[in-house]
């Protein structure tokens, strides 16, 4: 199936891929080939692209996926290759964050919180 | 008629003229080309955006209540104009034809007695309205301070005017710019983003699984949607300031040479005459005696 990963500024991969694994909003789950058409947020984790043995991994900050039967794509908020990201970039990531959870009410302060939540569980497996 | 030395001054300032528009002109075309680069990276990612809210739209037809940035919010009283445009000069009429287009825009919104806001991005739009429009002004975006367009600055901008609308400062928002069709051709703009217009349906009907539901994506996915035309915007723009600027730059060059070869023309004739003129004198002298 063909995996598209593009960020506003860029597109960071566009190939074929056997399976790719994604940080769905309501729990992580697995696309390949026949998947039921499907859309869906992503919260802040990692995308894997499965190619035969080889995985590679892309951390995303936020976004979209639309998965078809024979494509995946990805719209990320913001997206870090694996060699990019380190405990610096997510620091930043968390603060910015934080910055916009203080600033909102109610229901999207909830959300905001949430992803808050889901950047921080991440930085802590990455510096593990 | 001037004299030789006056002609000789005024070859060599507009000698100096030519190298500085020259080199404007390279340096417009080095940046013009990064700004096409970040232009066209950027285009995967809106093209697969205005795919999935089509898609998403269509399918959420007559469920429940839509979001407000796509409904409208049942009126049309109070426009916002964003007017982007640039924050240097020399770039021929750039600057100008974007403001004439919000200019009539903003003329018609009011003979018809609507409400209007300006939101200006860039000094030079801000300017050329200042003096008619001073009072319509809500706010400014200073692009001085960044040198490429990232995405974060279309955000900040995005949120902004999401925010106004939450809180009901206005109804409809236009934004202005000017497409980059080529060098030549810059297409000024005016891109309604609130509310947000949804394509027709081209038929290719996705029956998709949603998660979370339609009405909850399309709470997240519109603001992206909103701000992402800011940033295609900005980045038109900015290809397009180039490019303007680029050609005017080539214009100046190729007069400023012109002016040089004619006032070359002029110095060597006086030149001449200067001569003539003295050996007429030595000439009649010497027949004198």
């Amino acid at each position: 199936m063909h995996f598209d990963l593009v960020s506003p500024e860029k597109s960071v991969a566009s190939i074929e891929v056997d399976a790719v694994d994604l940080p769905g909003v309501e729990g992580d789950m697995t696309a390949m080939d026949g998947h039921l058409p499907m859309l869906t947020s992503l919260r802040p984790g990692f995308v894997k692209a499965r190619v035969g043995g080889d995985e590679t991994r892309y951390v995303v900050a936020g976004g979209f996926v639309e998965i078809t039967a024979d494509s995946v794509t990805v719209l990320a908020d913001e997206v870090f290759p694996e060699e990019e990201f380190t405990t610096p970039v997510l620091d930043d990531l968390v603060s910015r964050l934080e910055e916009t959870a203080s600033t909102k009410e109610m229901q999207e302060k909830d959300k905001a919180e949430k992803r808050l939540g889901d950047a921080i569980s991440l930085r802590s497996q990455i510096s593990h | 008629m001037p004299s030789l030395k006056d002609l000789k001054i005024r070859i060599e300032s507009v000698k100096s003229t030519r190298k500085i528009t020259k080199a404007m002109q390279m340096v417009a075309a080095a940046k013009l080309r990064r700004a096409q680069e970040a232009a066209e990276r950027a285009r995967p990612y809106s093209e697969k955006m205005d795919k999935v809210v089509t898609n998403l739209a269509s399918s959420f037809q007559g469920e429940g209540s839509a979001p407000k940035v796509m409904s409208g919010s049942g009126s049309d009283q109070v426009h916002l104009l964003i007017v982007a445009t640039a924050e240097r000069g020399l770039c021929g009429g750039f600057n100008s034809s974007i403001v004439r287009l919000a200019r009539q825009h903003a003329r018609n919104l009011i003979g018809q007695n609507k409400q209007v806001k300006i939101l200006t991005i860039g000094k030079k739009g801000r300017e050329q309205l200042k003096r008619e429009f001073e009072s319509y002004f809500i706010d400014h975006v200073d692009l001085t301070q960044y040198k490429i367009i990232r995405f974060s600055i279309a955000q900040e901008i995005g949120e902004k005017v999401l925010d106004l609308f939450e809180h009901n400062e206005f109804d409809v928002a236009t934004v202005f710019f000017s497409r980059f069709q080529s060098v030549i051709t810059q297409d000024p703009t005016a891109q309604q983003i609130i509310p947000v217009e949804v394509k027709e349906d081209n038929g290719e009907k996705g029956f998709y699984d949603f998660e979370p539901d339609e009405t909850e994506l399309l709470v997240d996915l519109l603001p992206q949607a909103i701000i992402n035309h800011i940033f295609t915007a900005l980045l038109e723009n900015a290809a397009s300031e180039q490019g303007a600027r680029m050609s005017a730059m080539d214009n100046a060059t190729r007069n400023a040479g012109e002016m040089i070869d004619k006032l070359t023309i002029v110095y060597n004739r006086s030149r001449q005459a200067a001569i003539t003129k003295e050996l007429i004198e030595i000439i009649s002298g010497a027949e004198a005696l």
